[in-house]
């Protein structure tokens, strides 16, 4: 009976034991936690990015991806060092309360409007993102919309309002709020031929395209821009601001910016740098 | 894994990428499980030999818990390894960790609530030659889980295909962060959302394949453990 | 042969059991003492088991007293109980064994070789016990009351389901047993072996005890009606 115990006590030792020498040595090594977008990380960036980033920098980068919303919430918890998301307005907010350093733009991709090849809604072509949306009303064609506060979410609802539609008035069953990623979106616009608008990188990443393609396009209304942030270290003292810059250096720098330019599916290029544009 | 690759490709190939998101599956949900049986067998041994006021409650509450949503367990342990939480300065939140803690929350009610029944149905059958032996409540515990290991091995099989089939808690907690906690349901979900629903699919069927050779595993430990006991 | 026995004699005063509706033990004063075995007789559902369990200290009185060796509350470390269906633990025959020595002080090498053959169990101390036949699981339940080393020792129709040869070997065990000094208290439906090994016999009826006396003159010159009928094979009703 007693060897029993014992051994279950050695066990139970064993455990508490590794998960106590875990923490530690993960908190040791240089790694910084990013918070960012379901478009970033959907679109392969990061995949392309990240080993660049450890060669320039020695520095692991470990990537949540989240949308817009709830990634600079995860930055208002100090559970990241850096916020790389898309959604301008929110990321002053988020400045203004003092939860981030400094914003820095890096890099701009646009939103395209997806549907399906036999487009019910006629707006094939147009370049008036307003009209295609106007006419996706008119005709109750189906809609999908992320619903989920991410960066293309507050866009597409930008994109309504500019449109001159109340789409809080005017939407009906035909306008469908699933809260999931750009992913999860596009998946359900392709099983229900309805309209979704995206990201382009997201886009020409997506595998399952299927009955799906772009319909309308270049509208500057649709450009999306990216903007990373160091969490504020006076709020939050986890923050690891010396990494967490020298991350936010490297995306801005000549060379990292050369590398977002360099990136490419297809022989098509996702994002287009534009650090030095201090007003974007 | 990126590109035009299947599952099977990556099976065959040894991709490294794969094997370290099987082995980190592998370690997040045995680890839950271990720790859940901890936790979960003597506390579930000392619910069946104890009568105190309210007991019909706790069990109820316990076998209720057995249906505790994924995503509540991981936002509950969220909020609390969160930096802002109360554990916050354990620095936790999206590690292996954290994913460990929510998968044992999750596994935990199931491994006592099982046990609680093995055990209680045992315990009618030995209570009086125990008693006529005078084992104090410590020796039950240990006689009546000793004695029903063979059954207990169930239950925490069906700890184990909860935390390796989840991906609700760990994917909150864990960040699904590439080469650090993602494992193979938060992979599957990335891989969805990417619309890349073969390897999806494929690597569904591998999860699949690991989960129905642990349990073969367990099934020929136990009938081996049987014929050698009883 | 022992130290002086702590446990003996165990006396009920009134001892009375009361379950729901139904009186299943009434007012039976008895004292168990050093000696030959007391055998206990009744039709089914006199309350044999219950009295055997009462003494044993495993049911509670709804009534009266028991004492062991003068106390109330004596834990059974020298006391040990055959249960009418023994429970074998899920593990081999020797670890039952083991498994009540380990409850005791008893040093346990060989006593565990001893008891099996004692009971005519030896090479078979490997075998799952469950997977043993009934008569063996008697017997090796037996041999596990019996590792207890009791001063007294309770048997619950100890050769009900054994074979002749069988039954011969439990008797002549008991005989050993209660010649070494230890007390031992068993019902029987076996009015023949109750002859031959009780020193003083209980007659038991719907929970009342009708008679109790030496064996001899319990069989030769029963003293109640109702004795007379039972020995006569005849039905109490
Ligand atoms: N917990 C209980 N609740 C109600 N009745 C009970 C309970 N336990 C025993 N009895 C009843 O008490 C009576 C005596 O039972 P007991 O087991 O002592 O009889 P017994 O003399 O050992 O009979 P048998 O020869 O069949 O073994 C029976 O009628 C039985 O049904
Ligand atoms: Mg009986």
């Amino acid at each position: 009976m007693l060897t029993q115990f014992n051994r279950r006590l050695l066990i139970a030792a064993a455990i508490g034991g590794a998960i106590a020498a875990g923490a530690p040595a993960l908190a040791q090594d240089k790694s910084i936690v990013v918070a960012s977008t379901t478009s970033t990380q959907d679109s392969g960036l990061f995949e392309y990015l990240l080993p660049l980033v450890k060669a320039k920098t020695g520095i692991t980068v470990k990537v949540i991806s989240q949308g817009t919303g709830q990634a600079l919430d995860t930055g208002r918890r100090g559970d990241a060092d850096v916020v790389f998301v898309h959604a301008k307005s929110a990321e002053e907010k988020f400045l203004a309360e003092g939860q981030g350093v400094k914003r820095y733009p890096v890099m701009y991709n646009d939103f395209v409007l997806i549907g399906p090849k036999s487009d019910p809604a006629g707006i094939k072509g147009m370049k008036d993102v307003g009209k295609a949306l106007t006419a996706i009303m008119d005709k109750k064609a189906d809609f999908i919309s992320r619903g989920d506060k991410s960066g293309t979410h507050v866009a597409e609802l930008a994109l309504w309002k500019a449109s001159g539609i109340d789409i809080e008035a005017a939407k009906g069953p035909w306008y469908k709020s699933i809260g999931q990623g750009m992913g999860a979106a596009l998946n359900t616009a392709g099983a229900g031929n309805a309209y979704v608008l995206s990201d382009r990188g997201t886009w020409i990443h997506y595998k399952n395209k299927d009955q799906l393609a772009v319909l309308v396009e270049g509208d500057k209304r649709m450009f999306n821009q990216y903007g990373v942030m160091l969490v504020n270290p006076e709020k939050h003292p986890t923050v690891k601001k010396d990494l967490g810059q020298a991350f936010i250096d490297y995306l801005i720098s000549p060379e990292g910016q050369k590398a977002i330019a360099n990136y490419k599916i297809n022989g098509e290029q996702l994002f287009y740098p534009n650090a030095e544009d201090r007003g974007a | 894994m990126t590109g035009e690759t299947s599952a099977l490709q990556l099976v065959l190939t040894g991709d490294p990428g794969l094997y370290a998101i099987v082995g980190l599956s592998l370690l997040v949900s045995l680890s839950a499980v271990l720790c859940a049986a901890l936790i979960g067998v003597p506390f579930g041994a000392l619910l069946a030999l104890t009568r105190f006021p309210g007991r019909a409650g706790v069990i109820v509450v316990l076998n209720a818990l057995m249906g505790l949503p994924p995503v509540v367990a991981g936002l509950a342990i969220y909020l609390l390894l969160s930096r802002s939480g109360p554990l916050g300065s354990l620095g936790l939140l999206f590690t292996p960790q954290a994913m460990i803690i929510a998968q044992t929350l999750l596994v935990t009610p199931i491994i006592a609530a099982l046990t609680r029944q093995t055990v209680e149905d045992l315990w009618a059958e030995y209570r009086d030659e125990l008693a006529a032996l005078d084992v104090g409540p410590i020796g039950r515990v240990a006689t009546l889980v000793w004695d029903a290991r063979f059954s207990l091995v169930t239950a925490l099989l069906a700890g184990f295909g909860r935390a390796a089939a989840e991906v609700g808690a760990i994917i909150i907690v864990g960040g699904n962060i590439d080469g650090f906690t993602r494992t193979m349901t938060t992979a599957i979900a990335l891989e969805t959302s990417k619309g890349d629903l073969p390897l999806a699919i494929g690597l569904g069927l591998v999860l699949i394949a690991i989960i129905i050779l642990i349990n073969a595993l367990a099934w020929g430990a136990r009938r081996a453990g049987e014929r050698y006991a009883g | 042969m022992r130290a002086p026995l702590a446990d003996l004699p165990v006396v009920l005063a009134n001892a009375t059991v009361v379950a729901g509706a139904v009186t299943i033990l009434d007012r039976v004063s008895l004292t168990f003492a050093a000696g030959p075995p007391t055998v206990l007789i009744g039709p089914n559902g006199a309350g044999k088991t219950t009295l055997l369990r009462a003494a044993m200290g495993l049911t509670r009185l709804t009534q009266g007293e028991i004492t062991w060796g003068g106390r109330a509350d004596a834990p059974p470390t020298r006391r040990a109980i055959l249960f009418q269906l023994p429970v074998m633990l899920r593990r081999s025959a020797a670890a039952n064994i083991d498994y009540a020595l380990g409850m005791t002080d008893v040093p346990r090498t060989q006593r565990i070789d001893e008891l099996l053959a004692l009971v005519g169990l030896q090479g078979l101390g490997r075998r799952p016990a469950r997977r043993l036949s009934g008569g063996e699981q008697q017997r090796l339940a037996l041999a596990r009351a019996l590792a207890r080393d009791p001063a007294i020792l309770f048997l619950d129709e100890p050769t009900a389901s054994l074979d002749p040869a069988a039954t011969k070997a439990i008797e002549d065990i008991i005989r050993a047993v209660a010649a070494r000094g230890v007390k031992v208290v068993m019902s029987t439906h076996d009015l023949g072996q109750a002859r031959r090994l009780g020193g003083d016999i209980v007659l038991l009826h719907r929970g009342r005890l009708i008679e109790h006396g030496p064996a001899k003159d319990f069989f030769d010159s029963p003293r109640s009606d109702e004795t007379r009928k039972f020995i006569a094979a005849e039905l109490l009703v």
